[in-house]
């Protein structure tokens, strides 16, 4: 295929989007990270069928249905590891992970930390709203210790869980922060996700009008393009001792490589392995 | 971050002002959808309504500049995230009367005139200038429109926003 | 047991099957010699098996080797050891209970590393002592150990070549060791000459089938990948680990990939994803992992996605016996997914089984798109033995239906006459779908309509109620009035005692289940045609087993229950004369 056609295929970002409605509340963040990740999916041209969003369970993680990819809705905290073996099993499709702050660093908290880790080849979007949106309300583990909750009156008391310094610290291979009240931004940081090699982070901010309506006030607070790439990861790490959680643009983006399943592959037909039984 | 870009031709300029009217036409018919959804009828229509008009508007710069089809809006840099006719899906709730949605159009409206009436006052071509001043001054007719429009849609009752059940559990 | 004969007797009756516990403690090599005089009665055209019991240190502790050698196949243990041989005696009495003695036995001891405990010598053996220990130190690098398995091979006859054929091999590469190793094992074997009762091997059936040296657990591995497994993701757990570290490189050499997970949750929804993208998968573990895993179990049920878990049972509940076999993981695996959830559930019943269990369990997993529990057991997945090369599948290989690209109107969750609906493998253009743990419709958005549900549980059950599993469902063997009914590793010692009963006018059936779930109800009464009383036989303490088949099917004849918990097999005398006094009852 010829650049001419090749461009002249390339689908327009509505291309990547279902059908299907989706039941966030209006106000939602999460309208914002639809809406960028066709874009993003658009601009890299790729194709639906050669994509597969992957989720747990969550306001969030309904967003596989609201594209026309490929998509796996599983159970609560194990979308990296679905995820994970899905790109190992197929590396020929481009596989993006999504969930929930509670979904992610709760319940799927050691799949993060092992998954950044294992650096496979994929791009794993958070949308963080710090509180767990679907089951009316509770804290996650990003949410500030004094915000009060039925479950936790006066707050839980606990520091929060700093995503992105768990993901440095744990070999993430690229690091962002962005925010759904800006999808234009996210949608480049999207595309560089995806095409960097390894496992890519996207922590957003995600504000949830129904149970954190004071988050409408992010777009107030956030500070785009206040982070600049480090390839280094001491470097990223002392940044992170500034942040203060509302700091937009890529943190890191470093060059371990991609995971690859270690030592030869061969293709020798299942019945030669009877050779190591027989007499 | 991206760089701001400011227009220097006066394809250039209507490659920003098709843009625009393309994301808040597509903006306005997303909004739609979800009102719909929400079962807000009458903001879905009114939404869908506003959509057909920026689609209108469109229409008009395609025709004066003899284009197919507009590019895409992100190419572009707004001093807003995104295009100043684009409602931020943040300013959204699902109770919101046909006021309120009519704040926001007028909101953006206006935004898009004061983003021409710069671009007016800017070192620019004196084509692109006279060009900025014209679309500026047509963003505050439809500003005018909106406000006219307002006038007829009743204001929002107290508690308008208040839902006696509480949130609902789904996963 | 048949008599012993005494050394050079030219009368002396020959065996059919003799039995050799080897013990030893602190680095004797008890294991080592074991394993090389089951290489040495491969080597001599017998069929053996080996298990092996440990202290639990991790190294240097009390440690034993039973092998078992005969001219027929074998599926058990016997049920008494005719040789107990030992380098010392240190701790060896924890092995009391899994090496009992007859009056017709012998314990062999070295006379300078201790005396053996009462609890073998009560038994009434024969005594005899040997100075291992001295002997070897006559070798330059000799061994005590390796002068055990010269003794012992020269009590049983078992062919010289053989033995120094399997030496050979089991070092290896360590070629300065031969030397010293093989005149060990020479010293050993003159001194047999001097104990008077010996236990002469039947001469070895020649020529037929080409054999296999292999473990359940390997057997397990193979038939995976011949099933079409390509991808493992895993955490190792006793006594499943060996499965994966023979998988690991083996998946390797045809193509296909073995991830070690962080825990068993990941593991299932790595095995999941793989599975979701078209690559038949795989994971392996014993009961505490299984138990991690149902949840996302019940989402391969839902979400209709293919998945094999082979779960090695062992000793539970909780930690229980890492180390022993039970059969008490029947409940969680057909009960332990929460809700309506039916899936497929398989059992192996011997070494050979598990390769062609294994691999059918694969197949219906992916014809059937439904997660398939293989119940294998810590006896039958670590019990190395020697057995005729097992036929291929003989299965119908129907495989994964799925979506044509650009199928018009696709719907994923379709409800099919066969239940069956095509999937879509990601990558196929026009056909995208999201597969859901939420109840869907047919196009699979997710839906909260009753008649949804009720729809989808109809088509995901119908798939399973109303496939052909041909004549696989279990092994029917025999015919008479009286029946046995079992599941894995209970069934080489029943057909044993099934043998040995009809030797004594008592002829029984037996039933061996091999396709758990579904129940199949049918063929069990069609199997128990004529039956006047069965007898359920399992391993573990509740009677898993006899309260399904109760559950599940309608019994015409009477039906009792013997299950006893795991951490000892059941043995062949044990269940012979059980089913005497049954017979008569």
């Amino acid at each position: 295929m010829n650049e001419a056609s090749a461009v002249a295929a390339a689908l327009a970002p509505a291309a990547f989007k279902s059908d299907i409605k989706p039941v966030w509340c209006p106000g939602c963040g999460d309208y914002g990270v639809v809406n960028a990740l066709s874009k993003a999916l658009a601009k890299l041209s790729l194709r639906p069928e050669n994509v597969a969003i992957v989720s747990g369970i969550g306001c969030s993680s309904r967003i596989p249905a609201y594209t026309s990819c490929y998509g796996f809705h599983g159970v609560h905290g194990r979308a990296l590891a679905a995820g994970t073996g899905l790109k190992i099993a197929r590396p020929d499709l481009t596989v993006i992970v999504t969930g929930g702050d509670g979904d992610g660093y709760s319940i799927g908290g050691n799949h993060f930390l092992h998954a950044c880790r294992r650096n496979v080849d994929m791009t794993y979007i958070v949308m963080d709203n710090r509180v767990y949106g679907m089951t009316k309300g509770q804290p996650s583990p990003t949410t500030e210790p004094d915000w009060d909750s039925k479950l936790s009156p006066e707050g839980t008391g606990l520091r929060e869980f700093l995503p992105m310094v768990v993901a440095l610290a744990s070999g993430a291979n690229f690091i962002a922060r962005a925010f759904t009240g800006d999808p234009n931004g996210l949608a480049e940081v999207l595309v560089q996700a995806v095409r960097h090699p390894g496992f890519s982070f996207v922590e957003v901010l995600s504000p949830c009008i129904t149970f954190r309506p004071e988050q409408l006030e992010w777009k107030k607070m956030v500070k785009p393009g206040a982070l600049k790439p480090a390839r280094d990861v001491a470097r990223a790490a002392r940044r992170m001792l500034r942040d203060d959680g509302f700091d937009l643009g890529v943190l890191y983006a470093g060059e371990r490589a991609a995971y690859q399943p270690r030592g030869p592959r061969m293709a020798r037909e299942a019945a030669e392995l009877a050779r190591g039984f027989a007499l | 971050m991206r760089k701001a870009k400011t227009p220097r031709t006066v394809e250039e300029f209507m490659s920003f002002a098709c843009a625009m009217e393309v994301e808040a036409a597509e903006r306005y018919a997303e909004l739609a959808d979800q009102m719909s959804t929400h079962h807000n009828r009458e903001v879905a229509e009114l939404f869908a309504r506003l959509s057909r008009i920026e689609g209108k508007h469109r229409d008009q710069v395609l025709a004066r500049m003899g284009w197919a089809s507009c590019p895409d809006t992100h190419a572009f840099a707004w001093e807003s995230p995104e295009g100043p006719e684009t409602t931020d899906y943040g300013d959204l709730h699902y109770l919101m009367t046909p006021f309120h949605a009519l704040k926001l159009a007028e909101h953006n409206e206006r935004r898009a005139a004061e983003f021409f009436a710069r671009l007016a006052q800017a070192r620019l071509p004196a084509k692109v200038r006279a060009l900025a001043l014209e679309m500026a001054e047509e963003e505050l007719e439809h500003v005018q429109l909106i406000q006219e429009w307002l006038a007829r849609v009743p204001l929002p009752e107290p508690g308008w926003n208040e839902d006696p059940d509480p949130p609902n559990v789904a996963d | 047991m048949n008599r012993p004969s005494s050394a050079g007797d030219p009368a002396a009756t020959r065996l059919a099957s003799v039995s050799i516990a080897l013990a030893g403690s602190g680095g004797a090599g008890v294991m080592t010699a074991g394993n090389m005089l089951l290489e040495a009665a491969a080597q001599a055209g017998y069929y053996a098996l080996m298990t092996r019991s440990s202290g639990p240190q991790i190294r240097g502790g009390e440690a034993a080797a039973m092998v078992r050698i005969a001219s027929c196949p074998i599926e058990c243990m016997e049920d008494h050891f005719h040789i107990l041989a030992a380098v010392d005696w240190e701790n060896v009495y924890r092995f009391g209970s899994e090496i009992p003695l007859a009056a017709e036995g012998l314990i062999v001891g070295d006379p300078d590393a201790g005396e053996p405990h009462e609890i073998f010598t009560r038994s009434g053996a024969a005594r005899a002592s040997v100075p291992l220990k001295k002997l070897a130190k006559g070798i330059a690098d000799g061994r005590p150990n390796m002068v055990l398995l010269g003794l012992v091979a020269g009590l049983i006859d078992l062919p010289e070549e053989a033995v120094t054929r399997a030496v050979e091999k089991t070092l290896g590469k360590r070629i300065a060791a031969r030397a010293p190793s093989l005149a060990a094992v020479a010293a050993g074997r003159s001194a047999a000459a001097s104990i008077e009762r010996h236990y002469l091997l039947a001469p070895a059936a020649r020529g037929g089938s080409e054999r296999w040296l292999i473990t359940g657990n390997e057997a397990a591995g193979y038939g995976a990948i011949l099933g079409g497994v390509r991808f493992v993701a895993a955490y190792p757990i006793t006594p499943a680990t060996e499965l994966l570290e023979w998988l690991a490189p083996s998946l390797a050499q045809v193509g296909g990939t073995l991830v070690q997970a962080e825990d068993e949750l990941a593991s299932i929804n790595m095995t999941i994803g793989a599975s979701y993208g078209g690559v038949p998968s795989l994971t392996a573990t014993s009961g505490p992992g299984l138990a991690l895993m149902v949840e996302s179990l019940g989402l391969a049920v839902t979400s209709e996605t293919p998945v094999v878990v082979v779960d090695v049972m062992r000793v539970g509940p909780s930690t229980g016996i890492p180390t022993k076999s039970e059969q008490a993981d029947l409940n969680i695996a057909l009960y332990g997914l929460h809700g309506d959830a039916p899936h497929l559930v398989l059992a192996p019943n011997s070494v050979a089984d598990c390769l062609r269990t294994t691999q059918w369990a694969v197949n219906l997993a992916e014809t059937l798109q439904s997660p398939a529990i293989v119940l294998s057991d810590q006896f039958l997945g670590q019990a190395r033995a020697v057995i005729d090369r097992p036929e291929p599948g003989g299965m119908a290989p129907a495989g994964r239906e799925v979506a044509a690209a650009n199928a018009t109107g696709y719907r994923r969750y379709a409800v099919t006459a066969s239940g069956v609906s095509p999937m879509a493998i990601p990558g196929t253009a026009g056909v995208t779908y999201t597969a859901d743990g939420l109840e869907h419709s047919e196009r699979g958005t997710p839906s909260s309509q009753a008649t949804d549900h009720a729809a989808q549980l109809e088509k995901r059950r119908r798939k399973l109620d109303s496939a052909d599993y041909g004549g696989h469902w279990a092994d029917v063997e025999g015919d008479g009035a009286l029946a046995v009914v079992t599941f894995g590793s209970c069934t080489g010692p029943l057909r044993e005692a099934v043998a040995a009963a009809a030797a004594d006018g008592v002829p029984l059936r037996l039933i061996s289940i091999r396709l758990l779930a579904p129940a199949q109800p049918q063929r069990l009464a069609a199997a128990l045609s004529g039956v006047r009383k069965a007898l359920v036989v399992e391993q573990n303490h509740t009677g898993q087993l006899h309260k399904y088949l109760h559950a599940e099917c309608r019994f015409a004849c009477e039906v009792s229950s013997l299950h006893k918990p795991g951490g000892a097999q059941f043995t062949p005398g044990e269940l012979h004369r059980h089913l005497m006094d049954w017979s008569r009852a």
